[in-house]
């Protein structure tokens, strides 16, 4: 009998840390990594962040240089868009028609930027980041520009918005909820990124919406409509996040069960037996939180690919890791551990004033997560209290002596 | 190119070029060094890029900032006064054949 056929279909964090840990768990058959960008997978982070502002050149960028998948045995097909999947026939069918056998498969699609709906969205050359592409052009676009409109205050409007004021750019944030961030994080956070923002200068529209985008001889006219009524900027670049959405394509008209995202179990499995999926893509049962969720993190496509990849070997391991997420704008480190989403009653450890502080969060007595700005140890030490299901109560996190970190190694023994 | 010596907990070595710029991470995760992990991927916000430097060099690397204090406080493997994180020292021309030990484990 020959050797098993494993495919991987998506090249990015989640399609890498597959194929790294399937050989590191001794599988020694035939992986082959089908990748849709021209590109070996890369990080994203930095594409909002440091590579934008020109701190770090491309090469930088990539998880792994070429010759390690020679060393890994994985065959990579770059720039090959997967077109059919035929789950009962075990094969897959890239655009350029050679049809790849599997014995296992692995959908690690990722997500792509939800497009803006307003008239002119399509037309005016809206800037979005979620590629190398997206980044480069951007930054092309940043060093010619002096004003920018961001559509979008979620995490990759805020870091755009931060990288583009740094560079001294007139910034516009135009935010449909009343708070920056309003998905993610709690009230206090929100504040806190408004009020940091407008310290450098970045005017932000919040409970407004764009109406239209139009291009204009000299610029892109933006049309807002917000509390206050109606208005228009003149701008010279348009830049939106407001959003992504599951590449579950695929797998739907392969018959694979999805539901704002590929559907998998806790141990990364679909509907189909020999086909897991992770990262971006999946709407999962996570074993932390205890309900299904799609997570949208470096963490979550790591630590669930690495639950997939054991899946496809016979293993029956869980996924039930912490989430955790950071997102750094201008000296605001922020460091997420766990949900806070639900929470009752929330604690505060350090200073808003002094941008050092955590807020911590409980549900029913029991912690669920924390948002800390600048206090790495707090986000630690959160994290490991989690992970461990260490009973803490608020007054522990209230009272400033007690050390979070040592009691979480203690609690932990 | 100046290049770096990493250590691992077994005493085996592998000397790696590092661009100058580079990270001493970065330089390790881009040669297959086993052992640093850097999950943030030099964020400096996930304390797996944990190394032991070399005594010998120490006093020569940048001050140890804040933040980079912060999370060595974190580490997996116990904190020494050698600790740094790969991922904030940044190589230079001085630090040809700077010796860096790595940790039995990050998480």
């Amino acid at each position: 009998m020959g050797k098993p056929s494993f495919v991987v279909v998506g090249g990015g964090q989640a399609g890498l840390q597959i194929c790294e840990s399937l050989r590191k768990s001794g599988y020694d058959g035939d992986l082959t990594l089908v990748a849709e960008e021209a590109t070996l997978p890369y990080q994203r982070p930095p594409l909002s962040k440091k590579f934008l502002a020109g701190e770090v050149e491309e090469a930088r960028l990539l998880f792994r240089p070429a010759p390690y998948f020679e060393k890994l045995d994985v065959t990579v097909r770059l720039g090959t868009h997967a077109s059919t999947l035929d789950a009962q026939g075990h094969t897959l069918t890239p655009s350029d028609g050679s049809v790849i056998g599997y014995d296992k498969l692995a959908l690690t699609l990722g997500a792509r930027n939800r497009p803006l709906p307003c008239p002119g969205g399509d037309t005016v050359g809206v800037h979005y980041v979620r590629s190398l592409e997206d980044s480069r052009g951007l930054a092309l676009s940043l060093a010619q520009s002096q004003r920018l409109a961001i559509i979008g205050g979620g995490f990759i409007g805020l870091e755009v918005a931060a990288v583009a004021a740094s560079m001294g750019k007139t910034v516009i944030v135009i935010e449909m909820q009343d708070r920056l961030l309003a998905r993610v994080v709690a009230p206090r956070l929100s504040d806190f990124y408004a009020d940091l923002h407008r310290s450098h200068d970045v005017v932000l529209r919040l409970g407004s919406a764009v109406e239209k985008l139009t291009s204009l001889a000299d610029g892109i006219e933006v049309c807002i409509s917000g509390p206050n009524g109606r208005s228009a900027e003149v701008v010279d670049c348009v830049v939106a996040g407001i959003g992504v959405q599951p590449n579950q394509e695929l797998a739907e008209k392969a018959g694979l069960t999805c539901d704002g995202g590929i559907l998998v179990d806790i141990h990364g499995r679909t509907s189909d037996p020999d086909i897991v999926a992770a990262g971006d893509c999946t709407m999962h049962d996570n074993g932390f939180l205890g309900r299904r969720v799609r997570l949208e993190s470096v963490q979550n496509a790591v630590d669930q690919a690495k639950v997939a990849a054991g899946t496809m070997l016979g293993q029956e391991d869980r996924y039930c890791q912490v989430p955790w997420f950071w997102s750094d704008q201008y000296d605001a480190k922020l460091q997420i551990a766990g949900i806070g989403a639900g929470h009752d009653h929330a604690v505060l450890r350090g200073d808003v004033g002094n941008a050092a502080f955590t807020e911590f969060y409980f549900k029913a007595g029991q912690l669920i997560g924390a948002d800390s700005i600048n206090r790495p140890q707090d986000h630690m030490a959160c994290r490991k209290l989690l992970a461990q299901s260490v009973p803490v109560t608020a007054a522990q996190i209230e009272d400033p002596q007690v050390d979070l970190m040592q009691l979480a190694r203690q609690l932990a023994q | 190119m100046p290049n770096v010596i990493y250590r691992q907990a077994d005493g085996s070595e592998q000397t790696v070029d590092v661009p100058v710029g580079w990270s001493l991470m970065e330089a390790a995760v881009q040669n297959d060094v086993e052992g640093i992990v850097a999950e943030c991927g030099g964020g400096c916000a996930c304390a797996t890029c944990h190394v032991y430097i070399d005594p010998a060099a120490l006093e020569s690397l940048p001050k140890i900032n804040d933040m980079e204090g912060d999370m060595l406080e974190c580490t997996a493997a116990e904190r020494q006064p050698t600790s740094r994180l790969s991922c904030q020292i940044k190589m230079t021309a001085e630090l040809e054949g700077l010796v860096v030990n790595i940790p039995d484990r990050q998480t």
